[in-house]
């Protein structure tokens, strides 16, 4: 169990726009109540009204500061969650075989009640995707709504990730990554989506949309045409309305 | 190899109950999954016009809301000192009649002396209408610390403001520029059209002194100075009109900028527009030559013509505008470093706006008649949209900033165009069709007119034979003539002053004063404590109304607690404020998706119940017996005028839609559609709204107005001529003689940019403001098990030139200090932020022992308010008087003009000011939280 | 890395005492009677005890079996097999000493063998950890089995063989801590490569995803005070090896065995204590607090 498939009939993931994500947080507590209500235990609070809480979530929301050689500095929201890793570290290291990767759609999940809450997989992981829950103390993780995306009882066009329905800026895609013409495919392609820490080795199936160009002011002397100026005070562009309101129809 | 089976087709819950989320104040439709009984899940409504299915951080925790530690859970009155948190429960009936105990002597004798407020209340028609029916003149919402003079700037110029008044054309837009907004209002709604422009690749800038959120997304950001955004916005009309890239065909037919000003200055009217004996406008018809009516049928108003008359020449407003506007002080060269982007950068925005606008404009195969009885065979549009919000009207030069913008984007031709900003129904709506103000005291009878509206000129304040205020917040007075929604701020600093009088009793709701809804929150509370000579407060007697343990609960006397937003009606009315499209009117409502288990009741069923005790008209049936029996009993029978009531959708027999008969089914009938109504302009009729013959006819049919109401875009503010008109003595009234210069320089008709902050504040350079967090709605946050895990404390952003002047290093503190007073704060670095700016976080910082949160709650102990050095009066200025720290015109709280001092200090062991814990009027909340109602 | 106490007493404790079975196993005249009895039974306490404790860290102890099914990919599953092989081959060699007074050569060897190969194990799951660069190097196996040989020999008895392996033990460590240092420095995963968004210019965490801490933060990005590392590391090796050395030089060793071992042991604590406090995990980037963990910079 705990060895990897060694292909995967799907590679269901998410695509995540840099460019759009306006770090809102929506994905991060809609990922919370849905989760909390499904798929194992429930994601729990400890020390909620405390000085100290600390509860598990499966999807956070950083934010970055990028200083560019020229410009104003910018600032990327960055939402993060299990990357469903090709090459998963977190289900090799797992010694139970609570941690796996499905070879049907590539999703990888902890099955619970085998789940000895030993925290190797979370050490395994570079990205911080799993977290022990503090109450249950076992191994939560993105199910990628395991328990939506194939769900009869919901209507077809809810059936994604709880994070992607609710994404107000539409900023998240899910789909199949390994088939090169869905239409997460398709975005990585057009906008050059890039994977996470490639130098670990884990190949992830997430990708993320780079930011685009910000910032960058077009040149004047193109723009100057338009701002040829018609009049220098009052008098002349009274002079200039009665020319420019004759051309009218 | 055998993967574990588990179910991926879980049930997902019993039964769905779709009503309206209240996590804040954008009304998205949500659907409440209900697992045995319980609320087990919330996500967005797809059908739902407001957020089609998506929903935010704050909506989708909304079940840690409804199961807060910090409900109050039974009526309570007071059973210690002011503020220590002490209370006792009592029975409803023992709460009721305390009230009427207080309030019916007033009522008798002079409602002047109650006061009622209402903060993030969403049922504004039905308090104000109660209010009206109690007979107080002192009445208001919040919206006057919030945002009138985007409201106001908005309705007088064109009828229709920024946010629940319009949105941009997101489906036509290619340029979408954005002005002082950090999340605030409509946040779904902005945040899926932002997604819309991303996906097409459309452009967005942002102006905003801090680059987060939308302006982090934003394609270019201006960082500008806060304050300067008038300035900024008439440099751009500078370029703009200089280089004649404005919509004169679009001035001329749908603006005032052809009507006449009256250039004769020995008249009582000069500066006024010329006018004809209906009171219509008048314009030089460019066929004829001759003066006309700016309205009648096949003109063509001329905006070049002079009209000569007894020896005086009337120009139009367009050339007043060339006279103000093309002066070199709007110049960029001149601005740029006062609004702190450079001149360069400045003209390159002015170019662009006029390259989509003109050059990249687009044509709907549309037809559609203007009010001039013209028909046009398509539907011209200026790509480019705009957006704003409390960056730009939380200053004390607020209302002419938003006018400056409205400016701009009338000048390009970009309102209720394809491709630019748009209306909501029932806007638009001009200023001069709102009602007035009243303060008709008459005792033991209702007040002679609504409350709140829009003034015209010096005749419809509020003040008495010799000038004073006869509002309790001064509202509509010499001091802020225009202040639509009134100016909650200064309520309880009038009232402990006993400026303009005394008062006795005060119901508040949902208005959190004595913490993060007051300017100066310290000195709030010492003023709520405040005993006089007798050893009675100075504020007698406080009435609350909340469902949670808010900071303001300790202050109170009376409290009535209210429902969580899963557990009460509500009616998201077109009376109010409603949440229609630019496309379709819609309204919706809340019902109870669960019954409360606690003693509370929706303080609108409340106020019915009071209403009936103490007799109101309209409150009670001819029999004198009650006559709502609750909220939705009212939602459903009240008419405001015959057809016309809070809810618009299946009226009559159900199947009269905006006009018809009370309906006993109305709300199983929203129920049954999601929680919502909703109905679609003709096609004809969806642009060019103000002056669409079809639009004004439908707006008629859907009970939206009594008669078509075409009207021109004011530029020419006419009711703040009317005022400079009164301080150079040609009125009847005048103003005191010390707002004289003032009105000469802030109530100019044309908008004009003056620096907001006071000579007073010299050595305090550096400006704060606050952002509100996209995860967080002012106070109610905290209490939310998941929100507070994500904003639990805040520390203030410091940009790189003061961090590194300074010596900061992270985890130092600072003390910031403004005339007013000092705090002692966490700091933290931030590249992208104005180099003259600090900033925090809205509303995270919490007084120990409210909301339910441990005493060393991070909230408490790490977070913090600006507020505290903010005053509500500036600074002494040596000339005796203590001026409101608002603007002039509407009053509106003028928060962002704070100026500071910052040094580093040693890092203290929590923030400072720390005020002493309140008791918990709550028990405690628990450790830990497993929510799973299906366990 | 969060040192929990469980897991450095854990690695400590069965470090010595597979060590101990090791030479008890692998001596070609081992120990009899009593005297095998005794070292038996302090082996088998420090290796047992150190496998229960390795349990207290675990979210659900009751369910420790399950931790045997996935020895084809798992070291930690590998590690519990070849525990439970080497305990059961070293009881009943251990009973031969004691009861029989025979010295059965091939369970000895094969035990011997395979109580190193336990303390092998356990050192690769920490080797496998690319996450952790100082852990994701040559060390962890070198120290592991050189604690695990120091602390065996010592507590064995064995004067002439801890003589020669602390000193050894000692500069394999210095050097490990360098070669360790120069690893952490040449990982190329950074907060560029962290979040992709290198190209752009330099990037810098501006807001954490909470502002108070979560499990994350709390077991991988562990900060504590940098001041003291190159003191305790000073004060690791005296302990551990420099200290036994000198007391089993001087006259009267045999009596000198017992402080020298508690020294080793209180030595190698700390050199575990620091095995983990120093170590930094790649997600630290993620908080920007990867400068801030460990304790690289004294």
């Amino acid at each position: 169990m705990t060895s990897l498939p060694s292909h995967t009939e799907r590679s269901l993931g998410l695509v995540i726009d840099l460019d759009t994500c306006v770090g809102c947080h929506a994905c991060v507590t809609a990922c919370k109540g849905w989760n909390t209500e499904n798929y194992g235990a429930p994601l729990a609070d400890s020390d909620a009204y405390g000085p100290n809480p600390v509860g598990s979530f499966l999807n956070r929301i950083h934010s970055y500061e990028i200083q560019p050689e020229t410009g104003p500095a910018q600032v990327v929201h960055f939402p993060k969650s299990c990357l469903h890793c090709a090459d998963a570290p977190c289900v090799t290291v797992c010694p139970t075989g609570a941690s796996y990767k499905r070879a049907e759609d590539g999703i990888v999940l902890v099955n619970e009640s085998d789940c000895i809450g030993c925290g190797l997989c979370a050490w395994a992981c570079p990205y911080g995707a799993r977290e022990m829950d503090p109450e249950e103390q076992v191994m939560k993780k993105c199910t990628l709504c395991v328990d939506r995306i194939y769900n009869e009882n919901l209507p077809e066009e809810d059936r994604q990730p709880a994070c992607v329905r609710t994404c107000p800026v539409g900023a998240r895609h899910f789909g199949d990554l390994s088939d090169p013409e869905s239409d997460v495919s398709r975005l990585v392609a057009e906008r050059g989506g890039i994977e996470l820490m490639p130098e670990q080795g884990t190949a992830p199936v997430n990708r993320y949309l780079p930011p685009r160009p910000k910032d960058e002011v077009p040149e004047l002397d193109v723009l100057a045409p338009f701002l040829e100026p018609v009049a220098d005070d009052s008098k002349g562009f009274v002079g200039w309305l009665d020319r420019a309101l004759s051309r009218l129809p | 190899m055998n993967a574990p089976k588990f179910d991926t087709s879980p049930k997902v819950s019993d039964e769905i109950r779709k009503t309206t989320c209240y996590m804040c104040a954008c009304r998205c439709g949500i659907n409440v999954h209900m697992k045995h009984g319980q609320v087990a899940y919330i996500e967005g409504n797809k059908d739902h016009p407001v957020n089609r299915g998506v929903l935010c951080a704050k909506g989708s925790s909304g079940i840690m809301q409804h199961l807060s530690p910090a409900r109050l859970r039974a009526p309570m009155k007071r059973a210690g000192p002011r503020g220590s948190g002490q209370f006792e429960e009592i029975s409803w009936d023992e709460a009721l009649e305390t009230a009427v105990s207080w309030l019916k002597p007033l009522r008798d004798t002079d409602q002047s002396r109650f006061a009622f407020f209402t903060g993030r209340d969403q049922s504004q028609s039905f308090t104000s209408y109660w209010a009206q029916a109690f007979g107080t003149p002192n009445y208001a919402a919040h919206g006057g610390f919030c945002s009138v003079n985007m409201a106001a700037a908005g309705i007088y110029t064109m009828g229709g403001a920024f946010w629940e008044f319009g949105h941009p054309d997101w489906d036509r837009t290619k340029l979408f520029m954005i002005f002082g907004v950090a999340e605030d209002h409509d946040s779904n709604p902005i945040k899926m059209g932002i997604g819309k422009l991303k996906a097409r690749g459309a452009r967005i800038i942002g102006v905003n002194p801090v680059r987060t959120g939308y302006n982090a997304v934003a394609d270019e950001w201006l960082g500008i100075t806060p304050g300067t955004d008038g300035l900024f916005i008439l440099s751009l009309v500078h370029c703009l009109m200089k280089a004649g890239r404005i919509d004169l065909e679009y001035l001329a037919r749908f603006t005032d900028a052809p009507c006449l000003v009256n250039g004769d200055n020995a008249a009582d009217e000069f500066g006024l527009l010329l006018a004809n004996e209906a009171g219509k406008k008048l314009v030089i018809d460019r066929r004829t030559g001759e003066i006309a009516a700016y309205d009648a049928p096949g003109i063509q108003p001329d905006l070049s013509a002079v009209h000569h008359a007894e020896g005086v020449s009337h120009r139009t407003v367009l050339q007043h505008m060339a006279d103000k506007y093309l002066s070199d002080e709007f110049a960029p060269e001149a601005v740029a470093s006062r609004v702190g982007i450079e001149a360069g950068r400045i003209r390159a925005v002015a170019a662009e706006l006029a390259r989509v606008a003109f050059d990249e404009a687009i044509e709907l195969e549309r037809e559609w008649t203007d009010f001039r009885g013209e028909t046009h065979s398509t539907m011209i549009g200026r790509p480019v949209s705009f957006h704003a919000m409390r960056g730009i009207s939380a200053h004390a030069n607020g209302f002419q900033t938003c006018r400056a913008l409205h400016l701009l984007q009338i000048i390009l031709g970009s309102v209720e165009v394809p491709g630019g900003f748009r209306f909501k129904p029932p806007y638009p709506k001009s200023a001069m069709v709102h009602p007035k103000p009243h303060a008709g005291v008459t005792p033991g009878q209702p007040l002679d007119g609504p409350l709140l509206g829009f003034v015209h000129g010096p005749d419809d304040l509020l003040v008495d034979a010799d000038g004073n205020p006869k509002r309790i917040d001064k509202a509509f007075s010499w001091e802020n003539p225009m202040s639509a929604h009134g100016l909650m701020h200064m309520l309880i600093s009038n009232a402990h002053a006993g400026d303009p009088y005394r008062i006795d009793t005060m119901l508040l709701y949902m208005a959190n004063m004595a913490w993060n809804s007051s300017m100066n929150t310290s000195g709030v509370m010492k003023m709520l404590t405040d005993k006089d000579d007798n050893g009675e407060y100075v504020i007698p007697r406080i009435i609350y109304s909340d469902a949670y343990s808010s900071e303001m609960v300790a202050y109170a006397d009376l409290i009535l607690p209210d429902t969580t937003y899963l557990e009460r009606h509500d009616c998201i009315s077109l009376l109010d404020r409603p949440i229609c499209e630019a496309e379709a009117v819609a309204d919706a409502i809340r019902w109870p998706v669960v019954e409360p288990d606690r003693d509370v009741r929706g303080f609108q069923s409340v106020l019915c119940d009071l209403g009936a005790r103490l007799g109101l008209p309209g409150f009670v049936n001819a029999d004198g017996s009650q006559k709502y029996r609750d909220y939705a009993d009212y939602m459903q029978s009240h008419e405001r005028a015959p057809g016309v009531g809070p809810l618009a959708g299946w009226r009559g027999s159900g199947d009269e839609h905006g006009r018809g008969a009370p309906n006993p089914n109305q709300i199983s009938k929203y129920i049954e559609n999601g929680g919502f109504w909703i109905a679609h302009l003709p096609e004809q009729a969806t642009f060019y709204k103000p002056w669409n013959v079809d639009y004004q006819d439908w707006a008629v049919s859907m009970g939206l107005a009594d008669r078509p109401c075409p009207y021109l875009f004011s530029l020419w503010c006419e009711p703040l001529r009317r005022f400079q008109l009164a301080a150079e003595g040609r009125h009847r009234l005048s103003p005191p003689e010390h707002l004289k210069s003032r009105y000469a320089e802030v109530m100019d008709p044309l908008p004009v940019w003056y620096a907001p902050h006071s000579p007073g504040e010299r050595g305090y350079d550096v400006h704060a403001v606050t952002q509100r967090p996209m995860a967080m709605y002012h106070s109610w946050g905290s209490q939310n098990a998941w929100l507070r895990q994500i904003h639990g404390r805040n520390p203030l952003y410091v940009p790189t030139r003061i961090w590194e002047s300074e010596g900061f290093r992270d985890g130092d503190w600072a003390r910031l200090s403004s005339p007013h007073g000092e705090i002692v704060v966490p700091v933290a670095h931030m590249a992208a932020l104005n180099e003259n700016t600090v900033w925090t976080w809205n509303a995270i910082g919490k007084r120990k022992g409210a909301w339910s949160l441990h005493e060393n709650a991070p909230e408490a102990t790490k977070g913090f308010l600006l507020n505290h050095l903010i005053h509500e009066l500036l600074p002494p200025q040596g000339d005796g008087l203590r001026w409101t720290n608002s603007d002039p015109v509407t009053g509106q709280a003028a928060w962002f003009d704070l100026r500071v001092r910052i040094e580093k200090v040693a890092a203290p062991v929590e923030t400072q000011p720390s005020h002493p814990a309140q008791v918990s009027p709550v028990a405690k909340a628990p450790r830990l939280v497993v929510q799973k109602s299906g366990a | 890395m969060h040192p929990a106490p469980s897991i450095i007493l854990f690695t400590t404790l069965s470090g010595i005492g597979f060590g101990m079975l090791a030479f008890l196993g692998l001596d070609a005249a081992p120990p009899k009677g009593w005297s095998a009895l005794a070292f038996l039974f302090i082996a088998f306490s420090l290796a047992v005890c150190g496998l229960l404790a390795s349990t207290f860290h675990l979210g659900h102890p009751e369910r420790a079996l399950k931790a045997f099914t996935q020895w084809r990919s798992s070291w930690l599953s590998r590690e519990a097999w070849v525990s439970l092989l080497a305990l059961s081959v070293m009881a009943p060699y251990g009973a031969g000493l004691v009861f029989l007074d025979q010295a059965w050569r091939v369970p000895g060897i094969a035990g011997g063998i395979l109580s190193l190969a336990t303390v092998y194990a356990t050192s690769m799951i920490y080797l496998q950890m690319r996450t952790v660069p100082r852990w994701n190097h040559w060390s962890p196996p070198a120290l592991f089995l050189g604690f695990a040989l120091a602390g065996g020999a010592l507590m064995t008895g064995r004067v002439s063989v801890a003589l020669w392996v602390l000193p050894v033990l000692a500069i394999v460590q210095v050097v490990a801590w360098i070669d360790q240092e120069r690893r952490e420095k040449a990982t190329d995963t950074d907060l560029a490569t962290a979040t992709g968004l290198g190209h752009f210019g330099s990037v810098r965490a501006f807001e954490s995803p909470h502002t108070g801490e979560s499990y994350l933060t709390r077991e991988m990005v562990f900060q504590v005070g940098r001041k003291h590392a190159m003191t305790l590391k000073v004060i690791s090796v005296l302990l551990f090896a420099v200290l036994p050395v000198v007391l089993l030089l001087l006259p009267f060793t045999h009596f000198l065995v017992v402080p020298a071992a508690a020294s080793h042991l209180l030595g190698a604590l700390i050199q575990r204590w620091l095995f983990f406090a120093e170590a930094r995990h790649v997600v630290a980037q993620y908080y920007g607090r990867w400068d801030m963990t460990g304790m690289r910079r004294g």
